[in-house]
């Protein structure tokens, strides 16, 4: 009998030992996300007014929204920066990381450091840096091609400025994909390799059929966070506006205009509705990515 | 990519914004409780109550120990502000810099909302006041003896202070009447005579465009909305006429504004001013490698270049703008700022003395000007021998101040400012600026200005007269 009620007790204690380990992480989760989350939904449904005050609205904002050019146009441009600028990204990552694992680089430590500080500088400096080197008059690219009288690469203009911010986050961001990659690639079995190798298998074919499908999961955790990073795009548009006025607009991607419509609008519920809705995106955008991953891996 | 920056998280909102506004909902509620247990400590309740306070209370106010926040961002303004404390040992003031115009804006109104962690007394600048008395958050200073220094101050600076029913929302500190910087070199060099009206000016920038094409006569920055209101405010336009709380006329598209429209936008299509975004580093450079010839600046505009263009000292010169009328010459304000006190103030006589000494006493006044080098919004200044007097070497001697001075009394005293400036800023540069850096029509992007306006302002509650 005592040792029934021994294990029964037990088990009660394991049971609540539960609950409690995940206590810590649920009452940040409740009171950083989700309440904060519950706060800006309950905002969406208002609407406050310099003249006649707040007013409960329902689904108007986002009728609104959804019929708003300005916040369609930057979820588009969002989406077309996240079409070209990652898969070239994460190719570039993936790229450095197999060479730096073949071992056939000679100072490949000197390698991976130099790929990955750009990540260690903060990016509102690598915008301000960049957006330095970008200039049209005193940029060095613009006196370089004067100097050898080829024609000034306008990388501030319209055409040019989502290939130009491109460029920065992937100097930015491909040192640190490359690092997610590259530690995956060490923790491949060696068995694997000397089994290939007895197979008579090249370093080219070790890379396809070995190192490529066993990185599969730490590229999509690169993809995933991707897919947030690139909708969520804010500092670097943000910083290069001050230089670029006329081609940065206060919408430029969805984020900047959820910005600009709290603080410079005072549109705090519509605001809130934009960023809802752009939370809504980016959770379809990251299901998808998913979806299309886990369909590949079972045909 | 960026999960891991402190900028953002995978929150689908913008988490600083929505996390501050959670707190701040909680903030509230307890402000709320607040106000009702103080309530009538704030004798500026309704505008329409001014009755002074008494000088027995005044008296008793400054002699009660008390400790008041000051937001500015006015460098070594802690040697003004030593002038007071010494004058009123029992007031403390706590100086904080919460950064300059915009950002200081943002927290302010934040801290507002909240309803705690704003401070006693704000630098806000001239435009930036109906922004804030919209919103109720500006102590009308009237019952603290405000009135009294109406006569020491230029009239139109009083003029920008003053509220629709006569309150006085700040004391004004610093002024920008417009004028022209120019190289007098480069003038020299090319034949051209300094512009007085801007038909002068236009053929000097197509004379000199021409002559060499690396030089431009001037740079309209398509970023800078406030030059182009100055620019409206010396042509004569009311853009913003508001009367009574709600109503409000918008006419940034009416004659004036197209001809203002017309003028610059045919020279920055014709390619003969530049129009890049000024204030960043490519522009510092082309001011020190004499890309253009012409600053159309403040009278905050000569200290500054001389600490921005150290390469060009000794050629400069200042002007006042070319006119449309030569028979009234006439100029508008671009910069300069007050002292405000906040409503919310639990001193509101300390807070509101602070803030009439500070730019009314004649020594701390004084101070801004050889300190600070503010350019004096007080008559006295304005006619002062040592300061009208100064003849600084990088304007080859030039009594500088004295030009601008002059062209403080030419500036026009009804010129009004919308109650939501930010929006009719960024709205202006994504149109009228937007055409003059594309080179596309400028009177179309007036038209859709006015547009963009006139639906912002409906949208939040306005009645809105005009085109």
């Amino acid at each position: 009998m005592t040792t029934a009620t021994t294990t029964a007790r037990a088990r009660g204690r394991r049971r609540s030992a539960g609950p409690l380990f995940v206590a810590p992480f649920m009452v940040l989760f409740l009171l950083l996300f989700l309440a904060p989350l519950g706060y800006a939904g309950y905002l969406s449904l208002f609407q406050e007014r310099l003249i006649g005050g707040t007013a409960f609205v329902g689904f108007d904002n986002y009728v609104q929204a959804l019929g708003d050019s300005q916040f369609l146009h930057g979820v588009g441009r969002v989406a077309l920066f996240f079409v070209i600028q990652v898969p070239l990204m994460l190719l570039l990552a993936l790229l450095f990381a197999l060479a730096l694992d073949s071992g056939l680089l000679r100072l490949a430590r000197v390698i991976r450091l130099g790929i990955f500080v750009p990540y260690a500088v903060p990016s509102v400096v690598a915008t301000l840096m960049w957006g330095y080197l970008y200039g049209p008059d005193f940029g060095p690219f613009a006196q370089l091609s004067r100097k050898l009288s080829l024609p000034v690469p306008d990388f501030l203009s319209d055409s040019w400025m989502l290939g130009s911010l491109a460029n920065i986050v992937t100097w930015e961001f491909v040192g640190y994909n490359m690092i997610i990659l590259y530690a995956a690639l060490r923790t491949i079995p060696h068995e694997l390799y000397e089994a290939a190798s007895m197979d008579g298998a090249g370093a080219w074919r070790t890379a396809w059929s070995i190192k490529l499908p066993a990185l599969r999961p730490a590229i999509l955790l690169t993809l995933l966070f991707s897919v947030i990073g690139s909708f969520q795009l804010f500092n670097e548009p943000s910083l290069l506006m001050k230089i670029a006025p006329d081609v940065i607009s206060s919408s430029y991607t969805a984020n900047l205009y959820a910005y600009s419509l709290a603080f410079t609008g005072q549109q705090v519920n519509y605001a809130a509705t934009v960023s809802f809705l752009l939370g809504l995106v980016i959770v379809i955008a990251s299901y998808a990515v998913l979806l299309t991953a886990n369909r590949r891996r079972t045909p | 990519m960026r999960t891991f920056s402190s900028t953002s998280t995978s929150l689908p909102v913008p988490s600083p914004m929505s996390r501050r506004l959670f707190l701040t909902a909680t903030g509230a509620l307890s402000l709320g409780a607040a106000l009702t247990a103080c309530g009538g400590g704030d004798s500026g309740g309704s505008s329409a109550a001014t009755k002074p306070v008494s000088q027995a209370d005044i008296d008793k106010a400054m002699k009660t120990p008390t400790e008041l926040t000051f937001w500015t961002w006015v460098p070594n303004i802690d040697k003004e502000v030593a002038l007071f404390e010494k004058k009123y040992p029992a007031i403390k003031i706590k100086v904080v810099n919460a950064g300059q115009g915009t950002p200081q804006y943002t927290k302010l109104r934040t801290a507002l909302k909240a309803g705690s962690g704003a401070p006693d007394m704000v630098q806000i600048e001239y435009q930036a006041i109906p922004t804030f008395t919209i919103t109720n958050s500006l102590l009308d200073l009237r019952p603290y003896g405000a009135s009294a220094l109406k006569g020491q101050f230029v009239d139109w600076t009083w003029g920008q202070v003053s509220g629709s029913d006569g309150e006085v929302w700040a004391i004004p500190q610093d002024t920008g009447p417009m004028g022209m910087l120019y190289r007098q070199d480069i003038f020299d060099k090319h034949g051209i005579d300094v512009p007085k009206t801007w038909d002068e000016f236009a053929a000097a920038a197509r004379k000199l465009h021409k002559a060499d094409p690396d030089v431009y006569l001037t740079n309209l920055a398509a970023n800078q909305v406030a030059a182009w209101h100055g620019l409206l405010w010396q042509a004569g336009a009311k853009p913003y006429v508001t009367s009574g709380k709600s109503d409000i006329s918008i006419s940034v598209d009416d004659a004036v504004s197209r001809k203002l429209g017309e003028f610059w936008g045919g020279l920055a299509k014709e390619g003969v001013i530049g129009v890049e975004p000024d204030f960043t580093d490519a522009w510092y450079a082309a001011l020190n490698k004499g890309k253009y010839a012409t600053w159309i600046t403040a009278a905050w505009g000569p200290v500054f270049l001389s600490g921005s263009a150290k390469a060009t000292a000794g050629k400069w010169r200042a002007a006042p703008l070319p006119q449309w009328d030569t028979a009234k010459p006439s100029s508008g304000n671009w910069g300069g700022s007050t002292t405000a006190v906040i409503r919310s103030t639990k001193n509101p006589i300390a807070a509101a003395q602070f803030a009439q000494f500070l730019n009314s006493d004649p020594a701390s006044a004084k101070m801004f000007a050889t300190e600070q080098f503010f350019f004096p919004a007080t008559k006295s200044l304005l006619t002062d021998a040592d300061f009208v007097g100064d003849a600084p070497t990088f304007y080859g001697g030039q009594k500088v101040n004295q030009v601008f001075a002059d062209i403080s009394s030419t500036v026009n005293a009804s010129f009004q400012w919308p109650p939501f400036l930010d929006q009719a800023a960024t709205d202006w540069t994504e149109t009228v600026g937007k055409s003059l850096a594309d080179k596309t029509d400028t009177v179309r992007a007036l038209g859709t200005w006015q547009t963009r306006l006139t639906t912002y302002a409906k949208n939040q509650g306005f009645t809105v007269k005009g085109s």
